[in-house]
């Protein structure tokens, strides 16, 4: 019998590119138990089909306080007993809360916020180029864009930014202990849930402002549900598109003749498809989408039972050349809208049209207005977040 | 091609509408994908499949003679 593999799975040589271990998982498809932190053995999925059909599954849960929930971290699981937000509940109780939130983040109103996302990306490319050369484009640009536009949509105040990427950032790493994470995460709510009391004496025109109007004086949230929520959207709505910012402006600098492409185009549906590639071929969310079975069910040839934890590791299913062609290329002009990047069923990204607009608006503007961007450091000196639930990089020195 | 949506199961992803804007929208009260039109021209056929096959809740159905 052979030993069970340990995951996460350390990457390669390419920093693009998933595990080779888990790339071996998938040459045949396979649903395999793996070893996480706490030593217990959930099974990872690989396969673009078998990723998208246990995501869709409402067999399989995804709430974190179920008995065999496979936890990412000590911290994280610490941190959803202090806070669990609608993304970790099932329906019909994931749906109403849901709900609340779908009309804040629409295509349309997305749309809406291009011309204010235009003009908050041409300012800090701006302040940049005034700036020091070189310049760590994670602190000067792809932090600030994601973390200015969120602080708008919920009425934060962006004067506490270092605040919140900081406690973010400790959120999100696998090293942080259930031990540090408590009092942390203590504080983070405290945080937010002034400012849920603040916009209850005085609301304004904002997202926690029309939650508490909206939906805590009709009873349908406490007050407590829409600090988790805040605490979900603040965190979620800054450190994913800031991480895909930087680590695909990157991959553009290695892939020469795809930023090229890029930078030169006028059509706005190749900048569209540019940002649908990026997603399917970094996939960030290299954690995996963790469940836990609510019955049996059978994928991949294999049976997971009732109880049983679940990493769809979305990564690799991303790299499913049964789905994708050739896909560890990567090619902005193929088609990749069926990508896993936002994941899939019930609780696929709920704010995927405005880091679409995000990204958009940065890739079609930053290389335009500095052509000769350049990494101002080697690719080996480069710090990739191998160490965080979300991967990117930690800094990312540039010149131009 | 005539197209249907369960609302029910929609997530209010937006997907449909960013696959083709001028076939769907989303219900400004609650996110909830709604029909421009049920029976779109051919030009919008190659994004309402699109819609179709990403729709993360399979709540579009499509019927093409």
């Amino acid at each position: 019998m052979t030993e069970t593999p340990t995951y996460p799975m350390p990457r390669g040589r390419c920093p693009f590119d998933p595990p080779p271990a888990l790339a071996r998982i998938q040459e045949n498809q396979a649903v395999t138990r793996v070893r996480i932190w706490d030593g217990s053995t959930p099974w990872v999925v690989s396969g673009y089909d078998n990723a998208r059909a246990v995501l869709a599954d409402p067999r399989v849960s995804a709430d974190s306080l179920l008995p065999g929930y496979p936890s990412p971290s000590a911290g994280v699981a610490a941190g959803r007993q202090k806070s669990r937000s609608f993304i970790n509940m099932d329906d019909p109780e994931h749906a109403a809360q849901r709900r609340m939130l779908t009309p804040s983040f629409m295509v349309k109103k997305m749309e809406a916020l291009r011309p204010r996302i235009q003009e908050i990306v041409d300012g800090l490319i701006d302040d940049m180029l005034a700036g020091p050369k070189p310049a760590d484009l994670v602190q000067a640009f792809a932090l600030p864009v994601p973390s200015l536009v969120i602080c708008e949509l919920l009425g934060v105040s962006y004067e506490d930014h270092d605040y919140f990427q900081d406690v973010s950032r400790k959120l999100i790493s696998r090293d942080t202990t259930a031990e540090e994470l408590a009092p942390l995460m203590d504080d983070f709510l405290a945080f937010l849930g002034k400012h849920v009391d603040s916009k209850a004496d005085n609301p304004g025109d904002d997202l926690i402002s029309s939650l508490v109007v909206d939906q805590m004086s009709s009873g349908a949230l406490t007050r407590d549900e829409i600090v988790h929520m805040a605490r979900l959207l603040l965190v979620a709505g800054h450190e994913t598109t800031a991480n895909m910012i930087a680590l695909g402006t990157l991959a553009l600098l290695e892939h020469p003749d795809q930023l090229a492409a890029l930078r030169d185009t006028d059509d706005p549906k190749l900048v569209a498809g540019a940002v649908e590639e990026l997603l399917r071929y970094l996939t960030i969310t290299h954690s995996g989408r963790r469940r836990v079975a609510l019955e049996d069910i059978e994928v991949g040839g294999r049976t997971i039972r009732a109880g049983e934890g679940i990493i769809v590791a979305s990564d690799i299913a991303n790299r499913d050349a049964t789905a994708s062609p050739e896909p560890d290329s990567l090619d902005i002009t193929r088609k990749a809208r069926h990508h896993l990047a936002f994941g899939y069923g019930v609780h696929q990204c709920l704010g995927q049209p405005l880091a679409r607009v995000e990204l958009q608006v940065v890739y079609s503007t930053l290389y335009r207005r500095i052509p000769t961007l350049a990494l101002a450091e080697p690719l080996d000196q480069v710090k990739f977040k191998h160490d965080m639930l979300v991967y990117g990089v930690h800094e990312l020195a540039v010149t131009w | 091609m005539k197209i249907e949506i369960d609302q029910d199961k929609c997530v209010g992803a937006g997907q449909c509408v960013f696959a083709a804007m001028d076939v769907f929208d989303q219900r400004d009260s609650d996110g909830i994908a709604v029909l421009l039109t049920d029976e779109p021209t051919e030009e919008h056929w190659e994004g309402v499949r699109e819609a179709a096959a990403v729709c993360p809740a399979a709540a579009i159905t499509l019927h093409e003679n």
